[in-house]
């Protein structure tokens, strides 16, 4: 008796088609929320280095000096954490696993240029603006003084 | 009187998906004793609490294992609720008890493969890891990962599974169902499947209890006691019956998994039915101050996880105790007496999970 119960699901695995695929051939079709690998958006990353604070393995670098943004992908878990504290949603995650290598490789992205430029012109804002500011309350300042001495 | 010697079994052995070591006192072909050594693949994560804070550690705890992640990390993330305060939302509830039911399908799914392998039966190995495909293609479809799902943070979920994602599963569930039950009958009607289990490894209720059995192994003797009856997370809304056989042998614990197999499905089908709406995760602040224990059934049988804080950002101890630690007594004990052909179905049997046991 025993035998016959498992038979009709082997007869049935020998006519019909497997059940893999055939991977390198055919390309694998990822899930829509797959955890692959972190990307950034050089054009609109402002560097804040939040998601280098939230990082569980401290596998991401963000060099304000230098513009640039670092990932160690060997030591990155695809724990999402980085891509959902980004404030600026630059950060997102790829369904593509993270490919193979034969040493353990750190990626560096520079800013994009146009990013850089608007990083700049901000910067020069916020500078005008707070020298404006300090200019101000300076005036401020001697005006109070001028009252008092008088 | 025959001479003895002593054979050692692991750390490498076929049957054998991670290292565990036991010597086995011989007689002839007759087992007299068996002493277990563990620590081969010991990581250390529990000592890790001093470096990462405490919502990272939900990371590292998802890590102790990879067949039991998702428990794990629920395991934390529950005691750390608990010494907040924090009111989980219904919705986040009913989601990882849904998860948490996938993960004992895939579990129990991973071990029949196993259980078949070790016996010899290579297409019901193959078979049941098919089906065991299914589960994974949906968890990565709705967490993102097919083994560490990264999805439970202190006070929720972090990703919310749309309603139509669920019912779909539910409907895949059934096709899942049906091709269980053709590979439960090659289990437990096959003359020859029987041959190798039944009547191996008899352990009775009351050497069960002594010894501090937990899970199937426990139920499988007859001591109908399951963690998710104390209703933790909404199982006290669902409508299950403990599965329990009051044989003992290896065939009473393939029989109690095959049957949590079918529950596992009856639950989640429930959860799906009854699933409220809302929010999926509540607000948290400031840091954990007290001690909590949490107990909760994984697929291999109970599970506690102890956090200790204070106040800090960094939790002072985190304390795990697995099922399978529980249940390597009884492994000694129904090893003793019986043949040397029988040493790797009994092994199999108890579920042994390793990198839980030693972390």
């Amino acid at each position: 008796m025993g035998a016959i119960n498992f038979t009709g699901r082997v007869l049935k695995n020998l006519f019909s088609k497997p059940v893999t695929t055939k991977y390198p051939f055919e390309p694998h079709v990822f899930k829509e929320r797959t955890r692959g690998h972190v990307e950034n958006d050089m054009d609109v990353c402002v560097l804040c280095g939040l998601c280098q604070m939230k990082c569980p393995t401290g596998a991401i670098t963000v060099d304000k000096k230098e513009q640039t943004w670092e990932i160690r992908p060997f030591s990155c878990i695809q724990c999402r954490s980085c891509v959902d504290q980004c404030p600026k949603k630059s950060l997102s995650m790829a369904q593509e696993y993270q490919e193979p290598g034969s040493e353990k490789l750190t990626k560096t992205f520079p800013l994009s240029d146009a990013q850089k430029e608007r990083l700049a012109e901000q910067a020069r804002i916020a500078a005008e603006k707070a020298a404006a500011a300090k200019a101000a309350a300076e005036a401020k300042k001697k005006a109070e003084a001028e009252i008092k001495s008088e | 009187m025959a001479t003895r010697s002593v054979v050692p079994f692991g750390p490498q052995h076929p049957v054998l998906p991670e290292p565990i070591h036991i010597d086995l006192v011989l007689e002839d072909e007759k087992v007299i004793e068996a002493i277990p050594s563990i620590g081969f693949i010991h990581r250390g994560l529990e000592k890790l609490v001093e470096k990462k804070d405490f919502q990272e550690m939900v990371y590292v705890a998802e890590r102790i294992c990879g067949i039991c992640s998702f428990g794990h990390g629920y395991g934390y993330v529950d005691a750390i609720e608990h010494i907040m305060s924090i009111e989980v939302p219904e919705r986040a509830k009913y989601l990882r008890m849904i998860l948490f039911e996938l993960s004992r399908l895939h579990s129990h799914l991973l071990w029949l493969g196993l259980l078949a392998d070790a016996f010899g039966f290579e297409s019901l190995f193959m078979d049941t890891w098919r089906i065991r495909e299914g589960i994974l293609d949906m968890f990565e479809e709705s967490t993102g990962g097919r083994v560490i799902f990264s999805i439970n943070k202190v006070g929720g979920v972090r990703r919310d599974i749309p309603d139509e994602m669920l019912k779909r599963f539910v409907k895949k569930l059934d096709e899942i169902e049906s091709e269980v039950g053709v590979a439960a009958r090659a289990f437990l009607e096959d003359s020859a499947v029987k041959t190798r289990l039944c009547g191996i490894g008899k352990l009775t209720a009351r050497e069960a209890e002594e010894l501090g059995c937990c899970g199937p192994m426990l139920r499988a003797s007859g001591i109908r006691r399951d963690t998710r009856k104390l209703g933790y997370l909404a199982y006290d809304d669902i409508d299950f019956d403990i599965i329990a056989s009051d044989v003992g042998d290896s065939y009473a614990r393939t029989e109690v998994r095959l049957g949590e197999i079918f529950q596992s499905i009856d639950i989640i089908r429930q959860a799906v039915s009854k699933l409220p709406g809302g929010e999926t995760e509540a607000p948290v602040k400031g840091f954990p101050d007290g001690e909590y224990m949490t107990r909760i059934e994984q697929p291999r049988g109970e599970a506690c996880y102890y956090v200790k804080a204070n106040g800090k950002k960094f939790i002072q101890r985190m304390r795990v105790r697995t099922p399978t630690f529980a249940n390597i007594p009884a492994l000694t004990k129904i090893l003793q007496g019986c043949d040397m052909a029988d040493v790797p179905i009994m092994v199999v049997t108890i579920d042994p999970c390793i990198s839980c046991t030693e972390r």
